[in-house]
């Protein structure tokens, strides 16, 4: 067992632990503390908060993912490429917003809550998993499309058998991107009442509680290290697995 | 069995194949040779449509290629490219089940027919049947990829320099092999390449084409005797004329009564082999005995010399 899983293997017990038990931990935080503050929030389970965070992240990234790959696909078939410019600035148009403008934008027709910030994340996770995709399905060994022809597959076999199984490393790659920009993201949601992990560090900002922001940022942090590696070697799996030699970027 | 009837296309303004017709006999294998950007690529993938002809046909046992529509067309013929075109996220054995699957084969005769092309590639299925291509060598890539081409029986196979990748010692052997295989099925093979040695050595007739144009369609001795334009002559290289004339005959084919000194050689070589072995060993004649050692004769390197002189 290497060094670095043992690493990764203690921050996730220490995760789980933390969030299961957070007053077993209060001693570490309690020096941060002024005034006798509270060194742990209660005001919501921290296990509750974590769970929904990562729910509408997973909500945001799979809705972008299927998005996103359905328009890389579409792009890349012949009747398709003269909407590969429009589609490409599109993407482009959702990554350059920032995330709190469409949570402002979004809060009067949406309401507050969940849903502007799945808006928000939705968005801003599409244009690293349209621009993977299309790496993916645009670079694929010219021999090997051509082969996909030659046996006589038609449009739909080809995409479906060869070109999006031998893509998928590039387009996991583009997800895991995606994911971890929404993990950090979604914590701004808690500004327009979604409930998430900014929750806590909105509450320390607040009430200046350095342990509230601190905790909240370290369940956050721990999290998206852990989700970045986890499908890190998904993709180094699905690429050995697809017999393809070239490292996914 | 193939008849290709003045073929034309250009793209943007620029001709890449010229009017260009020939037929090809059931069995037979026609070798297209010419350099590159003399539109032999073209013309091959014209046949199967992966390149749809400006005006002309393809009529393949009759039957017009443009009746079908083009991926059932490509599941009759099979199809070899140059660097094998492999699946790499699929195995060895379902690269070459690839065509069979999709014309509907039942599982257990996909299964069969994988195993036994395995062994005819000298491939033990059991070794590399769930092999990913990516661990295999360049000659077993080029094996399966072949495989793979005639997995579903096609009476035709078109392949596209399909040894070009492959260094002079598999190629040779890669070479033979085809030959069985073609023997062995009666397959009827249009190949493509740039290498004339290759050409003389694979095929019953030769297209020698350039700048979009067939110069000549001819067996293998006619282009060497006459060929029919300087480019033709050109390609064919003037320092080898009479050694690729010698290599189109096998010694038994002119054994003569006799008795010769020395190692014998087998009747199964080719002149040129008989030649080099000749000139190297210093003798005026050499042994020749058939397949069970048995002396059939002799061979001289006077007839050698006959032999190896243009027709008149």
């Amino acid at each position: 067992m290497s060094w670095g899983l043992v690493i990764r293997l203690l921050a996730l017990a220490l995760l789980v632990g933390f969030v299961l038990s957070p007053q077993s931990f209060a001693f570490v935080f309690e020096p941060l503390t002024r005034n006798n503050q509270p060194a742990i929030y209660v005001q919501t389970s921290l296990l509750d908060l974590t769970l929904n965070h990562l729910l509408i992240v997973a909500i945001a990234t799979s809705a972008a993912t299927v998005v996103a790959v359905g328009l890389a696909v579409l792009v890349t078939r012949p009747f398709g490429t003269e909407f590969l410019p429009l589609s490409r600035s599109l993407a482009n148009i959702g990554q350059t917003f920032p995330p709190v403008a469409v949570l402002a934008l979004a809060v009067p027709v949406l309401g507050f809550g969940t849903a502007p910030t799945l808006v928000a994340l939705f968005l801003y996770g599409l244009l690293p998993i349209f621009e993977n995709a299309l790496t993916g399905l645009t670079t694929l060994p010219p021999a090997v499309t051509e082969a996909a022809r030659g046996t006589g597959m038609t449009r739909r076999q080809r995409l479906l058998q060869v070109e999006l199984p031998l893509a998928m490393p590039v387009i996991l790659a583009g997800i895991r991107l995606s994911t971890v920009i929404a993990l950090a993201t979604a914590t701004i949601g808690s500004t327009v009442a979604a409930r998430t992990l900014g929750e806590v560090i909105i509450a320390g900002l607040l009430t200046s509680n350095v342990a509230f922001v601190l905790q909240g940022g370290l369940i956050v942090g721990v999290l998206a290290v852990l989700i970045y590696d986890g499908l890190s070697y998904l993709e180094r799996l699905l690429t050995a697995r697809t017999g393809q030699e070239r490292v996914a970027g | 069995m193939l008849e290709i009837d003045a073929l034309r296309k250009s793209y943007l303004g620029l001709t890449v194949v010229d009017d260009v017709g020939l037929t090809v006999a059931e069995g037979e294998i026609a070798v297209v040779v010419g350099t590159s950007g003399s539109g032999k690529t073209t013309l091959l993938r014209m046949i199967n449509r992966l390149i749809e002809p400006d005006s002309g046909r393809v009529l393949i046992e009759g039957q017009d290629t443009r009746e079908l529509p083009a991926h059932e067309l490509r599941r009759r013929i099979g199809y070899v490219i140059q660097g094998h075109g492999l699946f790499p996220h699929r195995s060895v054995g379902q690269n070459i089940a690839t065509v069979p699957q999709l014309v509907g084969w039942d599982r257990a005769r996909v299964a069969k027919r994988v195993d036994e092309l395995l062994e005819l590639f000298q491939l033990d299925p059991a070794e590399f049947r769930d092999r990913l291509p990516n661990e295999l060598s360049g000659g077993q890539q080029q094996r399966v990829g072949v495989a793979r081409a005639l997995a579903a029986e096609p009476r035709l196979l078109l392949m596209d320099e399909p040894f070009g990748a492959l260094d002079p010692i598999i190629r040779a052997k890669a070479q033979d092999d085809l030959l069985a295989i073609q023997r062995r099925f009666g397959t009827t093979i249009v190949l493509v390449t740039h290498d004339m040695e290759e050409a003389i050595h694979l095929g019953n007739r030769i297209a020698v084409m350039d700048k979009g144009q067939l110069l000549q369609y001819a067996p293998p001795a006619e282009i060497i005797c006459s060929p029919a334009t300087p480019f033709v002559g050109d390609l064919l290289g003037t320092g080898e004329r009479a050694f690729r004339l010698l290599s189109l005959r096998r010694v038994a084919e002119v054994v003569e009564p006799g008795e010769a000194e020395g190692p014998s050689i087998p009747s199964t070589l080719t002149l040129r082999e008989a030649l080099d072995e000749a000139l190297w060993s210093g003798r005026q004649a050499l042994p020749v005995t058939d397949a069970d050692g048995k002396p059939m004769g002799r061979l001289t390197l006077a007839a050698l010399a006959r032999l190896g002189a243009r027709p008149q």
